[in-house]
């Protein structure tokens, strides 16, 4: 594997006398989709904010491509090449898609009709073309997560945070969400997602990092993590990892 | 689309210019001049809240700097009309960036960011009301010396055409923000705040940005308030009528769109002075405040039945202008 283009190193987070995040340390090795995952209120949308800038670190450091950004505000970070998209999606309700798509790409492109043109060349990719010239309120959830995908990419990421962008698709939306990830891996974007849709997980990440009570717990490929015992443990609940086995020495 | 918006601006400017060679009376031509005055205060109240979302009930705070520093300047300073309204309304717009960078800094939004610019103008009244280089509760007066060196017109159709020059400009203006990186920039933050900042806008920075432009625009309305009038005080300057018809017309007219504060300051002006003569001639005597009740039922309809304002209603205007944004 190649440097590491981003390095968490030991970042804690404490919201007054909650601690979201506890020292917790990974990397995200360049040109990889690695995964963040873990169970509900493991810290994993605290460290997406940290990793974005839209929360500072109580302790700990973030680099991106050698460098410190931690104290560095959200857009400074967005220049240098992070992106992210929203859990909860964040239209501009009142423009089009077209529009919408385009404040992503005025950030290195100051001439509207050039803006104008990458947006249309970053719908093509996402498949929001048919729906340029509509209000991005007539889009369906599905839609709206490809929108906050497309924002993202027409700022021309190196790095590229997607916060459960599959959540509340349908199965046959998530099939057809799945290659368009992962041919934005294969044009050089290196993905960090945060994703609740196991299978898809499995299928698209390379490396797995897994967040529990605000811990880095495990790491490893897709097919290490899923037979780690602390990570059952912490999605199943106390003693399942045994009982597990159990079930599986009795099939044997 | 782009350019039947240009035209557009071009048509309408040379239909309000033509207005004093087919309409000669002196009322009618105070009347347009007024509205022109009104909708330069009211086009920076759009750049700022209608394009930014940034909603100011303090527009008399530039207003008040704009017409103030265009007396003092002439009055105590001794300077030529023409040099003083430049300086005037940089000096609107330094107040603007003082003024936004203050509330701005500290994250003001919403209703929080309308009552400390409410809180600035009424601190900038009560101030002046009270120094005596401004001229205190008694105002300034601007001594009569017509001549067109000294921006005081003998035919009031020369003021009403250098109004209405800047009234083009600002809609020139207008339209070349609502189509650059800045206005698409602007117009992000107005609709979603973080999600812009996770696009790399410094939303800082273009909220600051825009405060100065929308004072410096409003400032120049003040100006030419205190050469039509020449007497100005505080309660003309910095009162809350000025902020109130900065912000009923365009929200009246169509809240960021670029022709909304012309349409809205005509109509609600409009509204008002007919309002006015039809009810002195009903019962015999003039009735000050009822445009204000006017303007209120106005405000009440546009909410409720066209809440994209006036502009909202005229579809191919509309498309054109919105799609600046």
């Amino acid at each position: 594997m190649t440097a590491p283009i981003l390095d968490v190193v030991s970042v804690t987070k404490t919201f007054g006398g909650l601690t979201a995040v506890k020292a917790a340390s990974f990397d995200v090795a360049e040109g990889s989709i690695t995964g963040l995952i873990g169970p509900n209120g493991a810290g994993k949308t605290t460290m997406f904010a940290v990793i974005a800038g839209f929360e500072t670190p109580t302790k700990g450091r973030v680099r991106y491509r050698g460098a410190d950004v931690t104290g560095l505000d959200v857009h400074r970070r967005a220049e240098l090449g992070i992106a992210r998209t929203f859990q909860i999606v964040q239209p501009f309700a009142g423009l089009t898609v077209r529009e919408n798509i385009a404040v992503g790409a005025h950030l290195r492109h100051r001439q509207r009709q050039l803006a104008h043109a990458l947006a249309a060349k970053v719908a093509s990719r996402v498949g929001l073309t048919p729906m340029l010239d509509r209000s991005a309120l007539e889009l369906t959830v599905a839609g709206r997560k490809r929108l906050e995908l497309a924002r993202a990419l027409a700022t021309e990421p190196k790095l590229l945070l997607l916060d459960e962008v599959l959540a509340g698709l349908n199965p046959s939306e998530i099939r057809d969400m799945v290659p368009v990830i992962r041919s934005i891996q294969e044009s050089g974007v290196t993905i960090l997602l945060v994703e609740h849709v196991m299978q898809a997980v499995m299928s698209l990440c390379q490396h797995i990092h897994v967040l529990a009570e605000g811990e880095i717990i495990a790491g490893g490929t897709p097919a290490t993590v899923s037979r780690d015992a602390r990570v059952i443990e912490a999605y199943l609940g106390h003693g399942a990892a045994k009982r597990l086995q159990a079930v599986d020495h009795a099939d044997a | 689309m782009k350019r039947a918006s240009w035209l557009s601006i071009a048509v309408v400017a040379a239909v309000l210019a033509a207005f004093p060679l087919l309409l000669s009376s002196n009322v009618a031509l105070n009347f347009v001049t007024f509205a022109g005055i009104i909708t330069l205060a009211a086009q920076g109240w759009n750049i700022l809240a209608g394009y930014g979302g940034q909603f100011s009930f303090g527009h008399a705070a530039f207003f008040g700097t704009g017409a103030y520093a265009m007396a003092l300047l002439q009055v105590r300073l001794g300077l030529n009309p023409w040099l003083a309204l430049p300086i005037a309304i940089l000096i609107g717009g330094l107040v603007g960036f003082v003024i936004g960078a203050l509330s701005f800094r500290a994250r003001l939004r919403g209703s929080y960011f309308a009552l400390v610019t409410l809180a600035f103008a009424e601190v900038l009244r009560i101030l002046t009301n009270a120094l005596s280089f401004t001229g205190g509760a008694a105002g300034v007066l601007i001594p009569l010396r017509v001549g067109i060196d000294n921006m005081q017109f003998q035919d009031k159709r020369l003021l009403y055409w250098l109004v209405l020059a800047f009234v083009v400009g600002a809609l020139c203006l207008t339209h070349a923000i609502a189509r650059s990186r800045f206005g698409a920039y602007l117009v992000a933050t107005r609709e979603n705040e973080d999600a812009a900042r996770a696009l790399g806008v410094d939303t800082l920075a273009v909220k600051l940005k825009a405060i100065t432009v929308s004072a410096m625009l409003t400032a120049a309305a003040g100006c030419f308030y205190t050469q039509t009038f020449l007497y100005l005080d505080a309660g003309i300057g910095f009162g809350p009528w000025i902020s109130v018809d900065a912000l009923l017309a365009p929200i009246v007219g169509g809240m960021g769109t670029v022709f909304g504060p012309l349409v809205g300051a005509g109509a609600l002006l409009g509204l008002g002075e007919l309002t006015k003569s039809v009810f002195a001639n009903l019962t015999g005597g003039a009735a000050p405040g009822i445009d204000l009740i006017v303007f209120g039922m106005l405000l009440i309809l546009t909410v409720a039945f066209a809440p994209q304002g006036l502009m909202g209603l005229v579809r191919p205007f509309r498309a054109s202008s919105k799609g600046g944004a």
